[in-house]
């Protein structure tokens, strides 16, 4: 049986992919769209992309209207993430991913983040509150 | 999460399409946060930014027959007969901000085109529940009226105009609300750029706590706006508490219901200078000047008037602010000595709009750090300086 760790639904969706963990906030308007890599300078994860990860960050950053946009753009040009995983979920990024039916949950097992690292394959199941390791 | 007949039925789809998917994603977000129900909101504002998603929802919304309930005011797109005159639009950008302004219009929106609706045409009392996003507004709203909003997205404050409704979760409930870490300002906090250096550098000391400001004595109300901007921009605090000042902190029992804070931390002029280092570019030649995130007040402008008048500024300066306020400019004369100076007031306008592609790649002075924040997307370089400072940089053309 392989490794499961709980957690809470805020947008819905099903979703396998490699592991990549922000120790920063992120603002999905600071990631380049064609290519998926943040251009914030100062942030961790700067000049790495996040397309088609599960991206596991704190919280999100930025104003109303800048993380949906920044989201919307992704998933055009398919540089998205393929799931989230966020400890603070304010309205705004929450409601982003709702909107975007962008997969995302909060309230992870905390040994979550002792056990898993970088490009760990997992399956996100939003709407079952699951994340299995594969 | 309980839902009224009413609620039920415009999630059914009763009421259309377009009112059943803001129900959807209200009760989504309802269903996030544990909400038990729905309550009514009383005013909404919609940061409206004719981005694509900002365009792509609305008109999903128009096109299912939505209508909003209460009616939204909204924030700054670009006007596209000032800029016009100023610059090329690119086709593709002008109809982007034409068939945005058609369908806000459809949904009932009131276009206002300002981010400061807290000072103009939708002002909240004490206690009233609303949905504001827009990032300069929410904490304003919140803090300095004590309304009760969350911190709403563009799409979520939409979606309540639509519906008449939000989610019961969050700031709107008083136990969120209570101050949990009590912030010594030892800063000279002697003008509005301070609070704007404060905003930016309290986040990264007290993360997503609710701060509570000791050591401030009377902002002005372009301080309280500055400093709500950059703390929603620096962090993601959407409310703050000035003991002794703001309304649900008049005494420190207040501001912590009765609690002992769970922390202190104190800020520092060196935190502030520090902060200021970081984030701004290195002085020298600039190329143009740009206010007015969030928009420039009538004070503000006169300030602006005062420095310039009867000189040549050496670079183009340009002022974003309401239409309303920009209207006064001209009846006071600011706008004919702001204009024979070389400078220019626009209207609803936003900083971060594709009209400034003409200051692409340039550096400019600004005295807002939100400014600068989001245009690194749109490679424009800023020094950050004070306000009468970065007037008497443009006058020059150096910093």
């Amino acid at each position: 049986m392989s490794k499961q760790y709980k957690c809470h639904k805020i947008s819905g969706g099903k979703v396998k992919g490699e592991l990549l963990f922000s120790q920063d906030g992120l603002c999905f308007y600071l990631i380049n769209p064609k290519t998926g890599e943040v251009i914030e300078k100062e942030h961790c994860l700067y000049k790495q992309s996040i397309a088609n990860k599960i991206l596991v960050f704190p919280y999100g950053k930025g104003s109303s209207v800048v993380q949906a946009d920044g989201m919307y753009q992704l998933k055009m040009t398919g540089m998205n993430p393929a799931g989230m995983i966020v400890v603070n979920a304010d309205t705004t990024l929450a409601a982003s991913a709702i909107i975007l039916d962008a997969p995302m949950v909060n309230k992870m097992d905390s040994n979550f983040y002792d056990e898993l690292h970088n490009g760990t394959m997992v399956e996100l199941d939003a709407d079952n509150g699951t994340l299995t390791v594969l | 999460m309980y839902l009224t007949d009413e609620e039920q039925k415009m999630l059914n789809g009763d009421y259309g399409e377009g009112t059943q998917l803001a129900m959807k994603v209200l009760a989504a977000i309802g269903e996030a946060y544990d909400a038990p129900k729905m309550v009514p909101v009383s005013r909404t504002h919609v940061a409206l930014s004719n981005q694509e998603a900002d365009l792509w929802f609305a008109e999903k919304l128009v096109n299912g027959n939505a209508t909003c309930r209460v009616r939204p005011t909204v924030n700054p797109s670009f006007n596209l007969k000032q800029f016009q005159q100023i610059t090329t639009i690119d086709k593709k950008d002008e109809e982007i901000v034409n068939r945005t302004h058609a369908a806000y219009n459809k949904l009932g929106a009131i276009m206002t085109y300002s981010c400061t609706p807290y000072l103009e045409k939708n002002v909240p009392r004490f206690g009233e529940i609303i949905s504001f996003s827009e990032s300069s507004a929410t904490p304003f709203v919140n803090s300095v009226y004590g309304a009760r909003s969350n911190r709403e997205s563009a799409q979520s404050a939409l979606c309540s105009a639509v519906t008449g409704v939000t989610p019961y979760y969050g700031f709107l409930l008083k136990e969120n609300r209570t101050g949990q870490v009590l912030v010594h300002v030892e800063a000279d906090m002697n003008d509005d750029f301070a609070y704007q250096m404060l905003g930016y550098f309290a986040p990264k000391k007290i993360g997503f706590d609710i701060p509570v400001f000791e050591g401030i004595t009377n902002p002005s109300k372009e301080a309280l706006m500055n400093l709500g901007a950059q703390l929603n921009t620096g962090g993601n605090v959407a409310l703050y508490h000035i003991l002794g000042f703001t309304p649900e902190a008049l005494t420190i029992e207040d501001a912590f219901q009765g609690k002992k804070p769970a922390k202190e931390v104190v800020i520092t002029n060196a935190d502030l200078k520090a902060m200021r280092e970081e984030i701004s570019d290195t002085s020298g030649k600039i190329d143009f000047a740009l206010y007015g995130c969030p928009h420039l007040t009538i004070d503000q402008i006169s300030t602006i008037a005062d420095l310039v008048n009867g000189k040549k500024l050496a670079v183009p300066l340009f002022i974003m602010t309401s239409s309303l306020t920009r209207r006064l400019t001209q009846k006071m004369g600011y706008m004919d000595i702001i204009n024979a100076a070389g400078g220019e007031i626009v209207e609803d306008t936003c900083m971060d709009q594709p009209c400034w592609k003409f200051l692409y790649g340039k550096k400019g002075i600004t005295d807002s750090p939100k400014c600068a924040y989001y245009t690194k997307r749109r490679d424009m370089q800023f020094v950050i300086a004070p306000l009468k400072d970065s007037v008497m940089a443009a006058l020059k053309g150096e910093y």
